[in-house]
């Protein structure tokens, strides 16, 4: 009984984290542009298919994930640079339908680079699980949950401890004043994306080895950040974190107890329950509008 | 006389119905017809779109999943239960209205996208449940859709007919069927947006502050017309499922709730013969990048993004923009 409850939290907390890092970065773009990125699961996907496909070729481990989330970066940056900068006086929805026909552009170099199949990365220590009250936890998880530890501190030190930081809460609050104040909102549009970028392949390649990583894993677990974020509340840093951990949980006890046939249908069933009883989320910010 | 017919709000009606009488003219094969009248269809499901997304500011990103319940609701009726296939289409589009209306009910009254987001939930619950419930829809691989049907008379694409004393082939029958549905479809539309329902959303769109203060009761119009959108794709889903002859839960999958949206922001948001080129672009795109087999998806990415960040009003605004100014500059200079 405890083994078996044990067991779906431990695979629901890993998952719920990844799902945490992925709404982190969801928000972070939301907050600074009110895009809602869909290319979003795309940098997990390019972060687990770099770092495999590099140690393939004999790099080492570090080196490989150094040199993949660097290459997320700079997709992130691309990504506004190229596509989302120059339509700037396009409705959100545009701006959303780019990032969409981004992440199908992005998805189909990959399939090109790396084909269609499933890779597999091995864990990062040891293959041999650890056994807690019955339950085996695997310890790529325990990889997964310090290295979202350890990320969600230090987004939280960037953005109130550095300059650059405050820049980008200060474009999100108020663009045209950040402007004002001498802040290069362009830029921080721009940092915003490659942090985000930054976030997501970290997320993809620590998950990697629980998962397996393909050309086309990035659409599900973008979607599952999105619904992650938007259970936060969008826009919400610690939304974020909580919204992604409860819905790992969730679902992890749903597959187990219910049916695993409808585990996807958990994460979108709590996202109109969300809607309906607390729309704005868990932690969304009540919105003043001045007219 | 010319003019004022140019200027009628009949006039796009028109030309549409005109290209559609002339089209036959080109299309070779029953290959052909059988795009072509996919691509009524799904034009027509997209004008329902744009109602919500041109004329009332939100974004639907679960379409398909409207679509795909019409479809399999007149599969199921007609092929398990034996229904007749009008009855299944009228309460098939009655039942996705009812789930339209109790999501979008609570959820318009926010201000926001969070109809997006509800839209996307329940397109992805109803392409799981149609993927799990083996037992009645087959599951992933899909099930057979009997023939349309009215009154014993049947619409088959292998059927052959005799219109006004013409012999015509079942899947040319279908085309002519597909193009009256669609020449409705934007009838009833291009009505609605000039009705006093059509101008209360556009006030919503213009400024929903603004609306509210002159007393119009924004939630209400915008749930209704969120309703109508879900039915002109429930409608045009049972039709899709009797033309096909063998529905997947591809109908209702994510990816083609995408191309819905798509193809109303690439043929311009808010045109209602602009969506229809939309349609016909992206129904188009995948025949054409069939050479590139390894590209395709790369190109339809690329072209995804290249009209929207150049042409972000769409296609056909864009066309007409680019047209009006050449023939005022023609005009300016020969005055």
């Amino acid at each position: 009984m405890l083994a078996e409850f044990l067991q779906y939290l431990f695979t629901g907390i890993t998952i719920g984290a990844t799902y945490a890092l992925i709404a982190l970065g969801f928000t972070l773009i939301y907050n600074a542009s009110h895009v809602i990125n869909f290319a979003q699961g795309e940098f997990l996907m390019i972060g687990g298919m770099a770092t495999v496909s590099l140690t393939a070729m004999g790099v080492p481990m570090i080196l490989a994930v150094v040199l993949a989330v660097i290459l997320a970066g700079i997709l992130g940056i691309a990504l506004q640079r190229f596509a989302i900068a120059p339509a700037k006086q396009a409705d959100v929805v545009t701006l959303i339908i780019i990032t969409i026909g981004a992440s199908i552009f992005i998805r189909g170099i990959a399939q090109i680079v790396w084909g269609k199949e499933y890779h597999v990365m091995q864990n990062f220590s040891t293959d041999q699980p650890i056994e807690v009250f019955g339950a085996v936890l695997n310890s790529q998880s325990l990889w997964v949950l310090g290295i979202g530890a350890i990320l969600v501190v230090g987004l939280v030190l960037f953005f109130t401890k550095t300059l650059i930081g405050k820049a980008i809460l200060a474009t999100s609050m108020n663009k045209e004043a950040a402007r004002l104040v001498g802040i290069r909102t362009q830029m921080v549009l721009m940092l915003a994306f490659m942090v985000s970028a930054l976030l997501g392949s970290v997320a993809g390649i620590v998950v990697a080895p629980i998962t397996f990583t393909s050309y086309d894993i990035g659409i599900i677990l973008g979607l599952k950040g999105f619904v992650a974020a938007a259970i936060g509340g969008l826009g919400s840093g610690v939304g974020a974190v909580v919204g992604g951990l409860s819905l790992g949980i969730v679902e992890a006890m749903a597959a187990g107890y219910i049916s695993s046939d409808y585990k996807d249908a958990v994460a979108f069933s709590m996202i109109l329950l969300v809607l309906f009883f607390m729309p704005r989320g868990l932690f969304g910010a009540k919105v003043v509008e001045r007219v | 006389m010319l003019n004022t017919f140019m200027q009628s709000r009949l006039r796009g009606l028109i030309i549409l119905a005109l290209i559609l009488v002339i089209l036959p003219a080109f299309l070779g094969n029953p290959f052909h017809y059988e795009l072509v009248t996919q691509m009524a269809i799904i034009a027509a499901t997209v004008v329902g779109l744009n109602l919500l997304v041109g004329f009332a500011g939100q974004i639907s990103l679960g379409h398909a999943g409207f679509f795909g319940l019409g479809a399999y609701f007149t599969g199921i009726a007609t092929g398990t239960y034996g229904w007749s296939s009008v009855p299944a289409l009228v309460v098939g589009a009655i039942a996705v209205g009812a789930i339209a209306w109790i999501v979008g009910r609570p959820i318009l009254r926010l201000k926001g996208h969070y109809l997006s987001m509800a839209t996307l939930a329940v397109g992805f619950i109803i392409a799981i449940i149609l993927n799990n419930e083996r037992a009645l829809t087959g599951g992933p691989d899909g099930m057979p859709v009997p023939a349309f049907e009215v009154f014993g008379w049947q619409l088959s694409t292998f059927g052959s007919y005799s219109l006004f004393g013409m012999e015509i082939e079942g899947f040319q029958a279908w085309y002519i069927f597909a193009s009256v549905v669609l020449l409705v479809a934007v009838w009833f539309a291009l009505n609605l947006i000039e009705s006093p329902i059509g101008r209360a959303l556009r006030s919503v769109h213009g400024s929903e502050v603004a609306a509210s203060v002159v007393g119009v009761n924004t939630a209400k119009y915008k749930s209704l017309v969120f309703v109508i959108s879900a039915i002109y794709a429930s409608l045009m889903g049972s039709l899709y499922a009797h033309f096909q002859g063998f529905i997947t839960p591809a109908v209702a999958s994510f990816e083609f709730s995408i191309l819905f949206i798509t193809m109303v922001v690439l043929g311009g948001m808010g045109s209602t013969f602009g969506v229809i080129l939309g349609a016909v672009v992206l129904k188009l795109l995948p025949q054409v990048l069939a050479d590139f087999q390894e590209l395709e998806h790369v190109m339809f990415g690329l072209i995804l993004m290249l009209t929207m960040i150049f042409m972000p009003k769409g296609l056909l605004p864009t066309l007409s923009a680019f047209v009006s100014k050449k023939m005022r500059k023609k005009a300016g200079g020969e005055a």
